[in-house]
């Protein structure tokens, strides 16, 4: 299995967080916000983090949680698409520009985007799951040529939950193909409404040879690799992003293992064939 | 060479005029515990453990052995990981904020009377906390600087199981001195070896004379008496697959029965390395700190993750202790988590034996038809 | 210009199927054609037809005062839609709606059914393809239904 593109090392002291001032605030869905940072001190070596990545985000006084990049700027201005769940999720979905955010990172492991080049290339993305992949579609976009046939699978719990939908529907336009369902949809949604595993049959790539990156709600993936298998994707080409309680991010709080891997250092970004028996024990 | 009580009492005080605090056994509360200590007088003179699942006693010797008992309930992992630790201290400025890294503990130690299993641990921890892809340097400063004079056992409790786990009763690496009690013919000595360059200019300072025949002979039969006393044992085969194959055996059922996620064994396991990241503010919100304490994967939001844990059973909780240990931890460290010390067996309050959960396992595994392993 | 049974043969829910089957479904069926916001199928009617899309999308859907019209899931070309004609009590449970242009197999499920009593053989293979269905759409309802995209309170 090809190892991914490097993965970019702490910028610092890896428990030691920097200054960060929200530059941009964009709001995405009633609970999820975009917020794209730059470092305070513009002279600091700040190491740009590999897609897949995630950096630490502290908001001051509150707490500490992992956030996938979702977006990263040559010139360090790092998107990160949070959607509030907690204390700390909240505090930082309230942040504003001009706010100062504490970032620690890059850590982990990112997506394979070589593996894609000179082949087909599947994103499938679950809710705040297509957030870890946006990455992957700006360096497609940005290399068109590289890559063979390019499909894009989202599904999303509702229309008004559903990410970056204006970045989607330009990506049709670069031959890129782009489908969308959701679970549920009020009156007026002329989309799709279903199982995101029922536009896998859709996807205009050929099974054997391309390269596939999930990321979404943890069945959700064991369920889409199940039926990508049944369809002849080869499993070796499949990686998925996968998620656990971080708090040190370097690998000796312990508390992210997922069985023998620290998702924080050997994730979150794995191959299939090393996670999938491990997604399978039932923690009952 | 061979140094009598007197040359025991010049090394801790040699070690304590280099400037460093000597941690050796002492009794407290009682339980033999490392401890600062300032001169031998504090060791355990004359003490030794009795232990059994669920059970650990003080009793009196008939000699005035120095080292004659197996291990107490704290190892030296406090020493080199500390139980809370202030990481930073970080103030608002403005629309900002400023950090400051908090001075290291600048204390030098010297580790006096280790277990050849407790070295060991030193050892695992080693490989958590130093090394290629981890590198904690403060860890690695701590353990670079630290003397350990290591005691080779003769004195196994009935919850010790080294000789299974390839830690004992003899001493392995990463040792400056070792020294074996020899308690007979008239002499109450130590045999003392260096391991080091500075091991041995510790101990060439010392009131000692050469070790002759006999002194090597007594000694060596220190350890076979250990081993000749060990009453467990565990059989190692293949742990990792074993756990693998047995994930889903009843007898997690069985022990979560009786487990209480009381916490205890990881708090006393030498090789355990868990903590917890906290945020410490006070009321003002300008002033923020992040400290670092020890936890145990036994506590219900030990896997929490937005909305849930992810193992909230005591059964998932056991069964990811006692795979990690046993299993998981030599995908992770190529070493085995458990150094056969015994402590979780003898202070779980209910008295859960680690080896008696794997031999039951194992019976579970033979059970199961060829093609099902 | 394709027969019925060539449309129906390229739909997976009759792949593979024996040629004489195949013909005995076709026999049922006709070509159709749906505009935009017409109904392929009534909540409450007796269930005697059901359709094989051949393409445009239509949406399976109830209607619920004060919300309107819930879609329970779209379909689309290849899909089977319809399979109370098959189990009593013979009738529909939701409306279906085109979405935009359907073109579609309509197939007599009451004459079918007239079929399979009279050939076991036939009814079991055609059942057996129906299930199939029926059992990969309950199975992604299940999923649906987890919410797995909420915020993970039961």
């Amino acid at each position: 299995m090809a190892m991914a593109a490097p993965d970019v090392a702490p910028s610092g002291e890896p428990m030691m967080p920097v200054a960060h001032r929200v530059v941009e605030r964009i709001d995405e869905s009633p609970d999820t916000v975009t917020l794209v940072l730059a470092p305070v001190d513009s002279n600091a070596d700040e190491h740009l983090p590999a897609p897949g990545q995630f950096n630490m985000l502290w908001s001051f006084a509150v707490g500490e949680v992992p956030i996938s990049v979702s977006g990263i700027a040559a010139d360090h201005r790092v998107a990160h698409t949070i959607r509030s769940v907690g204390p700390v999720t909240g505090a930082l979905t309230r942040s504003e520009p001009g706010d100062v955010i504490g970032v620690r990172g890059p850590f982990g492991t990112g997506w394979d985007i070589g593996a894609g080049m000179g082949r087909d290339l599947l994103i499938v993305g679950g809710g705040i799951g297509l957030a870890p992949l946006r990455p992957v579609l700006h360096s497609v976009l940005a290399a068109r040529g590289d890559f063979g046939r390019v499909a894009v699978l989202v599904g999303a719990r509702s229309p008004d939950a559903l990410l970056f939908t204006s970045e989607l529907e330009a990506a049709r336009s670069h031959d890129i193909q782009v489908e969308v369902v959701v679970d549920q949809a009020p009156r007026g949604w002329t989309g799709d409404v279903g199982l995101v595993t029922a536009l896998i049959p859709r996807a205009r790539v050929d099974p054997e040879t391309t390269a596939v990156m999930v990321c979404g709600p943890e069945v959700m993936m064991r369920r889409i690799s199940v039926e990508l298998l049944d369809r002849c994707f080869d499993a070796d080409r499949l990686t998925v992003s996968v998620e656990r309680n971080m708090q040190c991010a370097v690998g000796t709080c312990g508390h992210c293992q997922l069985g023998p891997l620290f998702v924080c250092r050997d994730g979150p970004v794995v191959p299939w064939p090393r996670v999938s028996s491990l997604l399978e024990v039932r923690e009952r | 060479m061979v140094i009598g009580l007197d040359g025991l009492a010049a090394l801790v005080a040699t070690l304590r005029a280099e400037g460093r605090t000597v941690i050796g056994p002492t009794v407290r509360d009682g339980a033999i515990v490392p401890g600062e200590i300032e001169s031998v007088d504090a060791l355990p003179v004359g003490w030794t453990d009795e232990q059994e699942a669920g059970s650990y006693r003080l009793v009196r010797r008939g000699d005035d052995a120095r080292f004659g008992y197996a291990v107490g309930p704290q190892s030296w992992r406090r020493y080199m990981t500390p139980v809370r630790e202030r990481l930073w201290r970080a103030t608002r400025n403005g629309a900002s904020f400023e950090v400051q890294v908090e001075p290291r503990d600048e204390k030098r130690y010297a580790f006096f009377g280790v277990r050849p299993c407790e070295l060991a641990a030193l050892g695992v921890q080693d490989r958590v906390h130093a090394g290629e892809t981890r590198g904690d340097p403060a860890y690695e400063r701590r353990r670079r600087d630290t003397i350990v004079i290591a005691v080779d056992c003769g004195d196994p409790a009935a919850t010790c199981f080294c000789t299974s786990m390839g830690t004992g009763p003899k001493s392995g690496p990463g040792v400056d001195v070792v020294l074996t009690e020899i308690i007979g013919d008239g002499e109450h000595r130590f045999l003392a070896v260096a391991h080091s360059d500075r091991g041995q200019s510790l101990i060439t300072a010392l009131p000692h004379r050469a070790a002759v025949e006999r002194d090597e002979a007594a000694a060596a039969r220190v350890p076979e008496r250990a081993v000749a006393r060990m009453q467990r044992s565990i059989d190692t085969t293949d742990l990792p697959g074993l756990l693998r194959r047995t994930l889903e055996a009843s007898r997690w059922d069985d022990v979560a029965s009786r487990c209480l996620a009381c916490a205890n064994c990881t708090l006393v396991c030498p090789t355990c390395f868990c903590t917890d990241t906290e945020e410490v503010t006070d009321l003002t919100g300008d002033h923020s700190e992040r400290w670092r304490r020890w936890d145990s994967c036994f506590t219900l939001d030990f896997s929490y993750l937005h909305g849930g844990s992810v193992r909230t059973s005591t059964r998932s909780r056991y069964r990811q202790w006692l795979t990690h240990k046993l299993g998981t931890w030599w995908d992770q460290f190529d070493v085995s988590g458990c150094v056969g010390c015994g402590r979780c067996i003898a202070w779980c309050p209910v008295g859960i034996d680690l080896t008696e959960e794997i031999a039951a396992l194992r019976a579970t595994d033979a059970a199961l038809p060829g093609d099902a392993r | 210009m394709k027969s019925i049974a060539d449309l129906l043969a390229e739909q997976s829910v009759f792949a593979g199927i024996a040629p004489e089957m195949l013909a005995l479904i076709a026999g049922c069926g006709v070509n159709t054609h749906f505009a935009p916001g017409r109904h392929l199928l009534r909540e409450g009617d007796a269930a005697d037809k059901f359709y094989v899309l051949r393409s445009g999308r239509v949406a399976v859907e109830t209607y619920a005062p004060p919300r309107g019209g819930l879609v329970v899931e779209t379909l689309g070309a290849g899909d089977l839609v319809g399979w109370s004609w098959l189990f009593p009590p013979y009738r529909s449970h939701f409306d279906v709606v085109a979405l935009e242009e359907v073109s579609a197999v309509a197939l007599d499920g009451a004459c079918l059914r007239g079929k399979c009593d009279e050939d076991p053989a036939f009814g079991y293979e055609l059942t057996r393809r129906i299930a199939q269905v029926v059992i990969e759409r309950l199975q992604a309802t299940r999923m649906r239904l987890l919410d797995v995209y909420g915020d993970g309170r039961p």
